[in-house]
């Protein structure tokens, strides 16, 4: 199926801001985070259609992934 | 009126030109009717004077507004990279009563980004460097120095009488705990977070939970700052949008960033804005 991924901040580095994406249908956002070779522990905040998603959320077809790094420095 | 304060008003008054206190009339006021700088500063605002050193706030803030800002309290958790920032210009901008809260000393590696550092300051408490870079840049403000770790049980003590809590924390547990502390004493909480070239912001208001949607699922971890460090600049930018949000709430002027996430990144220069539920 088809997903489209946005990143932001580092995540960005070495990848991309946005990108069309197939991937198997029902795929977990988790799975997606691995493919990208993201850190789990860095990851933040995740929307799934402007709606906020866990790394075990499914995702659907047409869906519009974010992933947001944690930052949480002072 | 009492035969000294009608002394004080007509001395101001004398002093002033254009409306505008000299900085030398308000010490001299001080000298003469044995009050402190702050008392000058507050009857000279409820006299309709501005003091000169916010003549510049003049178009942006009436004299009123200058009042209201030196009649009001804001509590500063963190005295660090965003918290040097935030202090600084809440004491320019004349707010009167500013508690800073921060239990640490400066060590070397503050140096690069925090702005009450200095290789003078290591080894010495944050807070206290902040009273008295207070004390230097505006007098007629007051600021309280409380070396202590913010704990949820001390919520009360520590944040009872501000109107508005800046969060410049570098620990997302204490953050979440500062969180549920303000919504439970109902006071609006101004949240920034950094790392490396990245930071965001947003405000919360009494009955909101943005930053328990933010940081809900992940309170005992530290963010990417751990790796990415923060250089100079980062935190100057985001404290001075913290400070931007108090000001507006404290003068119910604007619009505040409720409901609203600003992610900002200074590497690709951009920022976005995401809807956050309340």
């Amino acid at each position: 199926m088809h997903i489209t991924v946005k990143l932001f901040a580092q995540f960005r580095k070495g990848r991309f801001v946005e990108q069309q994406r197939e991937c198997a249908p029902n795929s977990s956002v988790g799975s997606i985070v691995q493919e990208l070779g993201i850190e789990e522990p860095e990851v933040g905040l995740i929307m799934v259609n402007n709606r906020h998603a866990e790394l075990t959320s499914e995702l659907q077809e047409g869906a519009r992934l974010a992933i947001f790094p944690l930052v949480g420095g002072g | 009126m009492s035969g000294w304060l009608a002394g004080l008003l007509d001395f101001l008054q004398t002093g002033s030109e254009h409306n505008l206190l000299p900085w030398q009339c308000q010490l001299e006021a001080a000298r003469q009717f044995d009050l402190t700088l702050p008392q000058v500063e507050g009857h000279a605002l409820a006299l309709g004077l501005m003091p000169a050193r916010y003549a510049r706030n003049q178009n942006t803030f009436t004299v009123y507004d200058q009042l209201r800002l030196f009649r009001s309290r804001v509590a500063v958790i963190g005295c660090g990279g965003l918290g040097g920032y935030v202090i600084e210009e809440l004491a320019r901008l004349g707010v009167g009563t500013i508690r800073a809260i921060d239990p640490d000393i400066f060590q070397e590696h503050n140096l690069n980004r925090q702005l009450l550092s200095s290789p003078a300051a290591l080894g010495r408490a944050k807070v206290e460097l902040a009273a008295e870079r207070v004390a230097e840049i505006n007098p007629a403000v007051t600021l309280v120095p409380v070396q202590e770790l913010y704990m949820p049980g001390r919520a009360g003590q520590l944040l009872g009488s501000a109107q508005v809590v800046v969060d410049a924390l570098d620990s997302i547990h204490t953050r979440l705990a500062l969180a549920n502390s303000c919504g439970a004493l109902g006071i609006p909480l101004v949240h920034g977070a950094i790392a490396g070239w990245y930071g965001h912001l947003c405000t919360q208001f009494p009955g909101d939970n943005s930053i328990q949607h933010l940081y809900g699922n992940t309170p005992h971890r530290h963010g990417v700052e751990a790796r990415l460090g923060n250089p100079a600049f980062t935190p100057a930018v985001v404290a001075s949008l913290e400070a931007a949000e108090v000001c507006k709430i404290l003068l119910g002027v604007g619009s505040a960033l409720r409901g609203r996430w600003l992610v900002i990144n200074l590497f690709d220069m951009t920022f976005d804005e995401i809807a956050l539920p309340r």
